[in-house]
């Protein structure tokens, strides 16, 4: 590799590790920013790092890490009822653990609850139980007629964000949009 | 009920103390009650719109509360959990000592049992001590009412606190004295007009 493009490749490197609008986590900060997002609870997964060190980074976002999703779930719902915006990350086995929540408190009082979910479990997944959990995913959604998108590309990432979360507040309905691995990259066994 | 026996603290009654909060609250101060006989007796002793009622998702009172109170900084928020509730989720009181918002006040209501499903006992009834739980979580302002008085001491005392303050007392196992309306969206859009966030059609 040339010494030049071995410095445009760290260039880039260093462009991604903040928030880029030509990175997926970039355009999932600028998404929020622009929509006046800025309440943030997550649980953390390993695809989401960069975006939660950068989240952390920017002073216009209030993230923190919770000890389960249907906490963070609570917390962005009382903060809605209370007029600040939230959105919450989590991975696709974190999202197994809400269907109580999703079905008694979002889905019945009509909170605009916005879910980033990394997803694991497809697409050289390693961990059988994590490729079984996954499965559970889309059916739990389906069954609540949730809104609900697979994202696998950088081009159409931003539009799909940006409408999905101003159809959540405008409908006063739940939206996940779903991270595949073909955004992410998503995690392998040698990480 | 739990029966730790460094605690000296009297037997009180649900309604009783929810009535003598909301008598205290004369600047919209905004009330979640959780799940079941703690939400019911909220609505008993009279509905207000800064009132949240839980008809779901059990364990949700205080991270509902916390959301408010990040929101809203300058209002009280006041959560009202069952002891059996906070079981499920007692990560939140880590959540919440870390934030620490200043305006958060939560109320455990512990009578050691699942009243409204048969009072059957929790796992914690004869061996834990939530305000020993919720002080190893960071919550150091957390205190046992002693009676009604100590009760009333304590919220007052919460509101001038310098951080989140969780007060637990003990209950007997008699049920809720109302009924919530089971109107979730109604209830949701009374709170929110209660809080002043959206106005009335």
């Amino acid at each position: 590799m040339s010494q030049t493009r071995a410095d445009r490749e760290n260039k880039m490197a260093a462009a991604g590790e903040q928030s880029s609008p030509e990175t997926w986590h970039g355009i999932v900060l600028q998404t929020l920013k622009r929509n006046e997002i800025r309440l943030v609870p997550y649980v953390p997964d390993r695809v989401l790092t960069t975006l939660i060190k950068n989240l952390h980074a920017d002073p216009c976002f209030t993230t923190f890490p919770t000890a389960r999703e249907e906490e963070a779930v609570g917390i962005v719902s009382g903060a809605w009822m209370g007029g600040m915006r939230g959105a919450v990350l989590m991975q696709t086995s974190g999202f197994a653990t809400l269907a109580n929540v999703l079905a008694s408190l979002a889905m019945p009082y009509q909170i605009p609850l916005i879910m980033f979910v990394s997803e694991r479990g497809t697409l050289g997944e390693f961990n059988y139980g994590q490729s079984l959990v996954c499965r559970t995913m889309r059916p739990v959604l389906d069954s609540l007629a949730m809104e609900h998108h697979t994202v696998t590309r950088l081009d159409e990432f931003e539009f799909i964000a940006d409408r999905s979360i101003k159809q959540a507040i405008t409908t006063q309905a739940p939206v996940a949009l779903i991270l595949s691995p073909l955004l992410t990259g998503g995690k392998v066994f040698d990480k | 009920m739990t029966n730790t026996p460094a605690r000296n603290t009297k037997v009180m009654n649900r309604f009783d103390l929810t009535s003598r909060l909301i008598a205290k609250l004369k600047h919209e101060e905004a009330v979640v009650g959780g799940i079941g006989n703690t939400n019911f007796d909220l609505w008993a002793a009279g509905h207000r719109p800064q009132n949240f009622y839980m008809l779901g998702s059990m364990g949700l009172a205080f991270p509902i509360a916390l959301g408010v109170a990040l929101a809203q900084p300058t209002r009280r928020v006041f959560a009202l959990e069952g002891d059996g509730s906070l079981l499920m989720q007692l990560g939140s009181l880590s959540t919440i000592a870390t934030l620490a918002p200043r305006n958060l006040t939560m109320v455990v209501m512990d009578n050691g049992v699942y009243q409204i499903t048969g009072a059957q006992p929790t796992p914690a009834a004869a061996v834990s001590d939530i305000v020993a739980i919720a002080i190893g979580c960071g919550l150091s302002n957390s205190a046992w009412a002693a009676d009604e008085e100590d009760f009333e001491r304590l919220i007052d005392q919460s509101m001038s606190a310098a951080g989140p303050s969780l007060i637990g007392v003990r209950i007997d196992d008699k049920p809720g004295v109302g009924t919530t309306r089971r109107d979730p969206v109604q209830i949701r859009e009374r709170f929110m007009h209660g809080l002043g966030v959206r106005q009335p059609l």
